[in-house]
């Protein structure tokens, strides 16, 4: 029976999901009502991850049932670190939405819009807690679909031709990801005759169905991660959505697919973890790095460039698999790469917060006709300055962290083309947030003086950019925190990888 | 206590300055000075402080877990604190000069607030315990540097700062990948006099090649040839960043870094055995000439000044990588007092651009008449720079030189008394233009007409500055001179 | 003589294969829908068809659950899709994706 305290499991879930239902019923003077669950949200997943940090990791039984009828949550301190991202960047891009849709207007879409963003808000964010706690195949596919259904809508939400198109690609390419990743649902239960991914890993061999089963569900997750060539729809798809929405879909969403794939591989499927894959996960890793900087470098606008950042940025990630080389290596990829995850979505959501302020004060974004941001706008651009630090991965910021982490594993592991492709990635990162930033600086005699922003607007972007330096400073608790539940695999590969 | 919050306050002292003078707005433009200056007086009283209580046996230490294994550490030792004092008392003098130099200019609220931040990084390099603070703080002296750089906005600033980006940056990324395989093979490395070094199990050549690496990285900023090239670009710059980045903050740094890998990482028995010192000392000897050569060609007075500070930076290499307390007593020593005649020709050519609006060589016929007090200052630098008694400069040359032979490097004198040569060939001849030729054109601009010659903000800090380069040299004996106290460096890294 | 969950799995991946290979050829939207809906139809067959556990035994309920969830979810992403495909047909006046010229999205 678990205790009253982890009752706080299902709580990330319930409490969103009720939020959905008020804002859906309730239309008038919600938003605060809302917000404050949000906040809500925030100190559950804190006291969750005390929980975990304190006591370890721990499987809840929904309605005490278990499987294969009943629903199994999982929260370990990876999961609990994840559902704190996620609130913490819901709610700074929730308060950042609050001023973005224009409160008083005549306008019949726009007070459409904003009735229909909230209950989609936190639905995507009652899907994506849901996501994190998962740990049957099946209920992952739930919440994926689930998530996609309300990012694809958020996205839509902005209205522009342009979205639309952008949403439709998005939604196709979700579906058709979660059906790959469901085929090998079934045929994992048509072989295997379980769901959940501890009990697969005892019962699973080598099997064609078995390697099938594990292919279709990476492809399906790669394309939803837009993982280097899959990658096409995300471009257009974050660069044209609302800018809260932009913020979270880069910062959260896409992380919550290679977050799948992790669990997938590494607590279901290890023993399928040969040399071979690490390389090739790690090759497409160092494409997607590669050539989403080289397109990041040759934009024109300011939300283009951060969305094929993020294409870039991804790639990262995936040199989890080939760092993953003996123990020690291992432990530091492990923690570098989640870090990672976690300062990048600060960062990130900070990048695309910014980049809504200059849109929204200079009516545009295109990068060639800014100039002075820093005398009218100087909170925002000291924002996007401080977030692109740590995506650059500059000291003293979480970005740095995660990257020296990395090319430690990497040296340690004598995978010597992953450290220079991390420290080369730097250097270009540096020059696409160059681009920007230095348009900051250039004295340009005939530009209009902006539209006056809400200060909300700047400080929530100026906010997620400061935690994203203070990830920089409280390395060792987050370390700590990730250890917790998750040294079971990776010291499963410890001895088991050459 | 105390141990812990002076090194953090000293740090502090111009960080929470920094983000002050963000917060007020751009036209408080006496709350600023005044915030500035009190700051600037502050952190000189804090570092006496850490001086007094040096020698009282008081040791300071402050440490930050960033990750397990691996502090941000803050340490003083005799190296630090006379770079601490170089780097706050010329942030001193530079911001008096900076707020007349920037009278009446837009956007000097982000101006004064990066200049703080960058003074913040020196000291944090300065004090830095470990490499990996090091790292840190070196790596945010680039980025609050680069707004100083393209302060003026226009194509040419970026560009220039896009340059100095793309070269700080990647040494950055070499310093990073170093420090990483190096701990990955060593462990963290902290500071220790004399090497923290055990070679253990790490083969030699490894360890060689980690040496390079180390000496790229860091000679970017020390701008040694062929990473030089972003130090001319960067000229664009108003003049008290140009002070600011040859005499103190960016060039220094690079060798202050050089001196802490060969001395307290490697330590120099070490790198003597690696068999390291001869190419470091050819390196250096190849910018030293390299940079006086290519500063005889250049009519532009800062360009000119550039290419020479290219040239200087790399005695205190050279010094260092002599072996020998004598020669690393001349290096050493050097940053200090080039750094003391760098900024009075800088601060000199400020005034000259901005009073008269002379900015070539060329133009400078006569110059002495019009502005004598600042042609004075600058003649003490460049004498000094050249190497003659008594100024600073003549002292560092003598130790180099005395360095060398002792260690049996007789070539090095050859270079040295080369390098004075061409520094005279391009001081002398502006020198003697200034002073002796007639003018017969007008001033490009004149911009101040009062009773001094220029501004009194634009006339103190040099003259302040050429007072001490005659005072370095000329008292170089006493218990207090720069020479005496980095002799007791010389006795902490080759013990008796 | 072949087993009947055989025959369907087979189908269903026959299925599942012929929606994908819309999906991907043909640009109008309303193609691309029906074939990830096929892609769906074939997925559920395959779920269905492990159901089977011979003449006169249960049924196994898992894989009907599975399948009865997933044909929910599958309607409701389907009519976003189809509520999205209006939306675009009645702006752009178009219904396809236009992919040559939203190439990297740098339309305004």
């Amino acid at each position: 029976m678990p205790t009253d305290q982890w009752h706080l499991i299902p709580l990330a879930i319930a409490l969103p999901l009720s939020a959905v239902l008020l804002a859906i019923l309730v239309r008038r003077a919600t938003v605060y009502l809302l917000l404050g669950i949000l906040l809500l949200m925030s100190a559950n997943a804190v006291g969750l991850t005390w929980l975990v940090s304190s006591q370890g990791p721990k499987t809840y039984y929904m309605g005490g049932w278990e499987p294969p009828l009943g629903i199994v949550l999982y929260a370990d301190g990876l999961s609990a670190l994840l559902i704190l991202m996620t609130t913490i960047v819901g709610f700074a891009a929730g308060l950042y939405a609050l001023r973005y849709f224009p409160t008083k207007t005549d306008d019949e879409d726009a007070t459409h819009r904003k009735n229909h963003f909230w209950p989609l808000w936190m639905f995507l964010l009652a899907a994506m807690s849901a996501l994190f706690l998962s740990r049957d195949i099946f209920n992952i596919y739930i919440t994926l679909e689930l998530m996609g259904l309300a990012a694809v809508s958020l996205v839509a939400l902005a209205g522009e031709p342009v979205a639309l198109r952008a949403s439709m690609r998005y939604l196709l390419v979700s579906m058709a990801g979660s059906l790959f990743y469901l085929v090998g649902v079934a045929l994992i239960y048509a072989n295997f005759g379980v769901l959940d991914l501890p009990a697969i890993r005892a019962v699973i061999n080598q099997s064609p169905a078995a390697i099938i089963a594990l292919s279709l569900m990476t492809v399906g997750l790669m394309m939803k991660t837009a993982l280097f060539p899959f990658h096409f729809w995300l471009p257009p798809a974050h660069a044209n959505a609302p800018t809260p929405v932009s913020a979270v879909l880069s910062g959260l969403v896409i992380k919550a697919s290679f977050y799948l794939l992790v669990r997938l591989w590494f607590q279901g499927f290890d023993i399928f973890l040969t040399p071979i894959i690490m390389i090739i996960m790690g090759a497409m890793g160092a494409m997607a790095i590669l050539w989403g900087a080289f397109h990041a470098l040759k934009q024109e606008r300011v939300k283009l460039l951060i969305a094929y950042s993020t294409v870039a940025q991804l790639g990262y990630l995936f040199l989890l698999f080939p760092l993953i080389k003996s123990g020690e290596a291992s432990k530091l990829a492990w923690s570098g790469v989640f870090i990672f995850v976690l300062a990048h979505a600060f960062a990130k959501a900070a990048l695309f917060l910014a980049a809504g302020n200059i849109l929204k004060a200079y009516g545009h974004d295109r990068i060639s006709d800014l100039g002075e941001m820093n005398r009218y706008i100087p909170v925002t651009v000291f924002a996007f300055g401080l977030a692109g630090l740590s995506l650059v991965g500059l000291p003293p910021t979480g970005g740095f962290i995660a990257k020296w982490l990395m090319i430690r594993s990497a040296i340690l592991g004598e995978q010597w083309w992953c450290a220079v492709l991390i420290a080369g990635g730097g250097l270009l990162a540096a020059g696409y947030i160059l681009r920007v930033i230095s348009r900051a600086f250039r004295t340009v005699p005939d530009i209009p003086r902006p539209k006056p922003l809400s200060p909300l607007t700047e400080w929530t972007a100026l906010g997620l950019a400061l935690l994203a330096l203070g990830l920089g400073f409280t390395g060792v608790y987050t370390l700590d925190l990730l250890q917790a539940g998750t040294p079971e695999f990776i010291l499963n590969l410890a001895g088991g990888i050459p | 206590m105390e141990s812990f919050w002076l090194p953090v306050l000293i740090l502090l002292s111009s960080l929470l300055t920094g983000l002050g003078i963000f917060f007020l707005g751009e036209e408080r433009h006496f709350a600023r000075t005044v915030l500035n200056m009190a700051a600037a007086s502050v952190k000189l009283v804090l570092v006496s402080m850490m001086w007094i209580g040096y020698f009282e046996g008081q040791s300071y230490e402050a440490r930050w877990p960033l990750l397990p294994g691996i502090d941000l550490v803050l340490k003083t030792d005799i190296f630090a604190l006379v770079f601490l004092t170089l780097s706050s008392g010329l942030w001193f003098v530079t911001t008096l000069y900076a707020v007349g130099y920037l009278e009446e200019t837009p956007q000097r609220s982000r101006f004064f607030g990066f200049f703080s931040l960058c003074v913040s990084s020196t000291m944090g390099i300065a004090m830095a315990g470990n490499l990996f603070t090091f790292l840190i703080f070196y790596e945010m002296l680039t980025l609050s540097t680069y707004p100083l750089v393209v302060h003026r906005g226009t194509e040419d600033s970026l560009k220039a700062g896009r340059t100095y980006l793309i070269y700080t940056l990647t040494g950055g990324s070499i310093l990073l990948l170093s420090i990483a395989w190096l701990q990955t093979l060593a462990g963290p490395i902290e500071f220790v006099a004399g090497g923290a070094l055990q070679p253990n199990d790490i083969p030699l050549p490894v360890l060689r090649i980690i040496f390079f690496l180390f000496i790229s990285a860091l000679g970017v900023k020390s701008a040694i040839v062929p990473l030089h090239s972003w130090l001319p670009k960067a000229m664009v710059a108003p003049a008290p960043v140009s002070a600011l980045l040859h005499a103190v903050a960016v060039v220094k740094a690079g060798a202050f870094g050089i001196v802490r890998v060969v001395h307290d990482v490697y330590g120099i028995n070490l790198a003597n055995d690696l068999g390291v010192l001869k190419p470091l000392m050819i390196i250096a000897t190849v910018t030293i000439l390299y940079g006086s050569m290519q500063a005889l060609i250049q009519n532009e007075l800062k360009k000119r000044l550039a290419f020479s500070t290219v040239s200087q930076i790399s005695y205190i290499i050279l010094g260092v990588a002599i072996l020998g307390p004598v020669a690393m007593i001349g290096g050493i020593v050097h940053i200090v007092h080039q750094g003391l005649m760098k900024i009075t020709l800088f601060f000199c050519a400020g005034n000259f651009a901005e009073t008269l609006g002379v900015h070539k060589i060329s133009e400078m016929n006569g110059i002495g008449r019009r502005m004598p007090w600042t042609m004075t200052a600058f003649t003490i630098g460049a004498l000094g720079l050249i190497g003659l008694p008594p100024f600073a400069g003549f002292i560092t040359k003598w130790f180099l030189g005395s360095g060398a032979l002792h260690a049996g490097e007789d070539w090095v004198v050859i270079v040295l008394v080369i390098s004075s040569l061409l520094n005279a060939g391009y001081f002398l001849p502006i020198i003697y233009q200034g002073w002796f030729m007639e003018r017969e054109d007008p001033w490009p601009f004149e911009h101040h007409v009062g009773p001094l010659e220029t501004n009194w903000m634009l006339l103190t800090p040099p003259l302040i500055t050429a007072i001490l380069v005659i005072a370095s040299g000329l008292f170089a004996s006493t218990s207090f001179s720069p020479l005496s106290i980095v002799e007791l460096i010389a006795l902490v890294e080759y013990p008796p | 003589m072949l087993q009947p969950s055989t025959l369907y799995s087979l189908t269903a991946v026959v299925l599942f294969c012929m929606g994908c290979y819309s999906l991907l050829t043909y640009s109008h939207l309303l193609r691309k829908i029906l074939g990830v809906n096929v892609m769906g139809v074939g997925v559920f067959m395959l779920l269905i068809a492990r159901a089977y556990a011979g003449e006169g035994q249960q049924s196994d309920p898992v894989p009907q659950a599975l399948v009865l969830t997933g044909i929910v979810v599958a309607v409701c992403a389907t009519a976003l899709a189809l509520n999205l495909a209006v939306q675009i047909e009645a702006t752009t006046h178009k219904a396809d994706l236009a992919e040559d010229e939203e190439n990297n999205g740098n339309a305004n």
